[in-house]
């Protein structure tokens, strides 16, 4: 009897219907809030997309500055900028996916308040518009890898260079996944908000972007192995500087665990769309 | 005569069909927290998920009381909408009337899935397209073109649609000249028009429309609601409709469901529930007496009654009785620049016209004031009829505005025997002098 409707709106779905089906319907509305979101960040700016560089230029030169020249942070051999810049641009990936994603259900009050569309499509376009956002500044990254490729022995590439993809694939389901989970708690406790806005940069701290993994003491290693992103920070330097400490069980390790905080954060985040409306 | 059969002929047919719902709502109530969220929320909350994993029931979910804002509040919880159950045919223009506060808008949006209701379920066949606010999402910064694209697929079109669709919406919204400005510029009701514009040629089986139509200049309007009747006429399609405007309820629906304290008051032909609505929203007796509720520092509002001259306020009014409003005011001090400005309404709730004792040279003076205004006989036609009281001073400043401060029934008068019983077309059906010159 009840296949004659198309539609049956009831108090509480199960924990894990989620409808696919819908979501794939409303890609279009996917690349548009993408193009929303990449297109309207520099209307009305001189230097327009140059701004995607600027950010991680500055962060360079000052983690140089500091770190390199007035702490003197080892960067097992590698060239300076070059060490900074990796880091930089792989954890602005995550950051960012991270941070856009963490406020959906406030950012988007308004909208949800008004039309019905799955909800998931906003952090979807977000980490979309990371990705595009990493793509140019690891454009930066490649432009100034190349350089020292030539002028410089201590790099050495890796033909691990395949697993380049599965590493983004982590680091915007991580940022993905933590922001769903932050996005769907906070409609309801707003002291996360102010949690989210120091955490993410407690979180780099405790990740391998301003040191190498080496240099830490044989007993902190365990703590620091714990995070994730430690992992695929790490690979990535071993790909391209031949510096890091890849092993496989820590990016197994890595994989599961954004696998969970994935469908955990998808979970929770199908949950509270029904009702954030009443809390937010 | 023929066609008079063949409407006979149609509802024979009507009946025999089986009837197709489009929306059936079953024992829908939803639930909203009183005061602030904030502490006592994770205390709920754990208390909650105590009972669930007890297997008990939600230890909130009894103690609601009913959406009457009357009363003080008892509980923490209330029910926005109680234990709602109808169903729309396909094709039904459906009005939803009620005063503020009433449950309309958490009924739509429990319909168009903004959000889940406390219990009961909702089923609907075909696409849902909610247009609780036009324009929505819509982005500044971008031009009409982009802004057209991702409204569109905010409220669910895809692109390919919308493509087709495109020239159509400009030219709907009148705005071929602006298509590649962005929206940053365009006027407010320019906004609104383009707004509209996308959302009117969405083809969705079941629409929801919100008082958007309140916006937007005259000619706007009527081009809006004219396209909304083709798209329920044409189509076929299914429309739930709220609004305050009920003229534009009872041109545009035709059923209505009137809910009052999250509650169906009433539920049916779209002119009975109007006239419900507006009776319900003021007492419909011929005399109201108040104690303090319309007190000011300079008057207080004592008694207004209705009657037909010399007759109590009991015996019904008729279209040949001369009507009496009969005001009594306290006023406390002398403040000769007082009047009394009343305005009629019809059922509808549209002004038909505005009296006062200005041009009178009638003066309030202190202490008590009993004002009797005169409607000549025959003036008012059969009908429901209400009254905006207004205190004006200085000939410019209110001091006081009650709106539907009284409601009046005129019934039709005992007309000769044989005669036609109906209502004449016309609001007012005055008594002019003729004459007539014969030769």
């Amino acid at each position: 009897m009840n296949n004659q409707w198309d539609i049956i709106i009831q108090p509480k779905r199960s924990v894990f219907d989620i409808n696919l089906k819908q979501l794939y319907k409303y890609k279009d509305l996917l690349f548009l809030f993408v193009k929303r979101d990449v297109v309207t960040i520099y209307k009305q700016t001189i230097l327009g997309p140059i701004w995607f560089f600027v950010q991680p230029i500055l962060t360079m030169v000052i983690y140089v500055f500091v770190f390199g020249n007035i702490a003197k942070i080892s960067t097992d051999g590698i060239p300076q900028p070059l060490f900074y810049l990796a880091g930089i641009v792989m954890w602005n990936y995550f950051a960012e996916s991270f941070n856009q994603t963490a406020d959906t259900f406030t950012q988007n009050a308004n909208l949800f308040g008004k039309v019905f569309f799955p909800r998931l499509i906003v952090p979807l376009s977000k980490v979309i518009s990371a990705l595009i956002k990493f793509v140019i500044q690891f454009l930066l990254f490649l432009a100034l890898y190349l350089y020292f490729l030539y002028s410089s022995t201590v790099i050495q590439p890796s033909y691990l260079i395949i697993l380049l993809p599965l590493l983004l694939l982590l680091m915007a389901g991580l940022g993905l996944g933590f922001g769903l989970i932050f996005s769907s708690l906070t409609t309801k406790y707003k002291d996360l908000k102010f949690l989210i806005q120091f955490g993410v940069q407690l979180l780099m701290y405790a990740t391998p972007i301003i040191y190498p993994l080496s240099t830490i003491p044989e007993n902190y290693q365990f703590w620091i192995k714990l995070n994730p992103i430690t992992h695929i920070i790490e690979t990535f330097k071993t790909i391209f500087l031949g510096s890091g400490q890849f092993s496989t069980n820590g990016l197994l390790y890595a994989c599961v665990f954004t696998l969970f905080t994935l469908v955990f954060g998808v979970l929770i985040f199908n949950k509270t769309e029904q009702k954030f409306m009443d809390t937010v | 005569m023929t066609v008079k059969l063949d409407n006979v002929g149609e509802n024979v047919i009507k009946k025999h069909m089986k009837k197709n719902i489009a929306i059936k709502v079953e024992n829908l109530s939803k639930q909203y927290r009183l005061g602030e969220i904030g502490t006592g929320t994770l205390s709920h909350d754990l208390n909650r998920f105590y009972a669930k994993i007890r297997g008990k029931e939600d230890p909130y979910s009894i103690v609601g009381q009913t959406n009457d804002r009357t009363v003080s509040a008892e509980s923490d919880y209330v029910w926005a909408l109680k234990d709602i159950n109808f169903e729309v045919e396909q094709g039904e223009v459906l009005g939803i009337i009620g005063r503020n506060g009433a449950g309309k808008s958490t009924l739509l949006k429990l319909i168009s899935q903004i959000t889940a209701p406390t219990t009961g379920t909702i089923k609907a066949k075909g696409r849902i397209a909610s247009l609780l606010e036009v324009g929505t999402g819509m982005h500044p910064e971008m031009t009409a073109r982009e802004n057209i694209f991702l409204n569109g697929a905010i409220l669910g079109m895809t692109k390919k649609e919308i493509k087709a669709k495109f020239d159509e919406i400009i030219d709907f919204a009148g705005c071929q000249l602006y298509i590649d400005t962005p929206l940053k510029r365009f006027s407010s009701g320019m906004r609104v028009r383009l707004g509209f514009a996308v959302a009117a040629f969405l083809e969705p089986e079941i629409l929801i429309v919100d008082e958007v139509l309140a916006v937007g200049d005259a000619e706007f309007q009527k081009k809006a609601i004219g396209k909304m009747k083709d798209i329920s006429a044409g189509g076929g399609r299914t429309v739930l409709f709220v609004s305050h405007n009920m003229a534009s309820v009872k041109s545009f629906c035709n059923k209505g469901i009137l809910l009052v304290n999250g509650h169906i008051e009433f539920m049916g032909d779209v002119d009975l529930t109007v006239s419900k609505y507006l009776l319900g929203s003021s007492q419909n007796l011929n005399l109201k007496q108040f104690n303090n509720e319309f007190d000011h520092e300079l008057f207080s509002f004592k008694e207004i009654r209705i009657s037909a001259t010399d007759k109590t306020t009991i015996e019904p009014l008729t279209e040949y009785d001369e009507i009496s409003v009969e005001t009594v005011l306290h006023i406390f001090k002398n403040e000769e620049s007082l009047q009394l400005t009343y305005v009629l309404k019809n059922e509808s709730g549209e002004p038909i016209f505005t009296f006062s004792h200005k041009k009178n040279k009638i003066k309030l003076k202190k202490n008590l004031n009993r004002l009797i205004c005169k409607f000549p006989k025959g003036f008012l036609n059969i009908g429901s009829y209400y009254l905006d009281a207004y205190l004006i001073k200085d000939s410019r400043e209110t001091i006081f505005l009650e709106k539907d401060i009284i409601s009046f029934n005129i019934q039709e008068g005992l007309r000769p025997l044989g005669s036609w019983m109906g209502k004449e077309p016309g609001i007012i059906k005055p008594i002019f002098e003729w004459s007539i010159e014969n030769n």
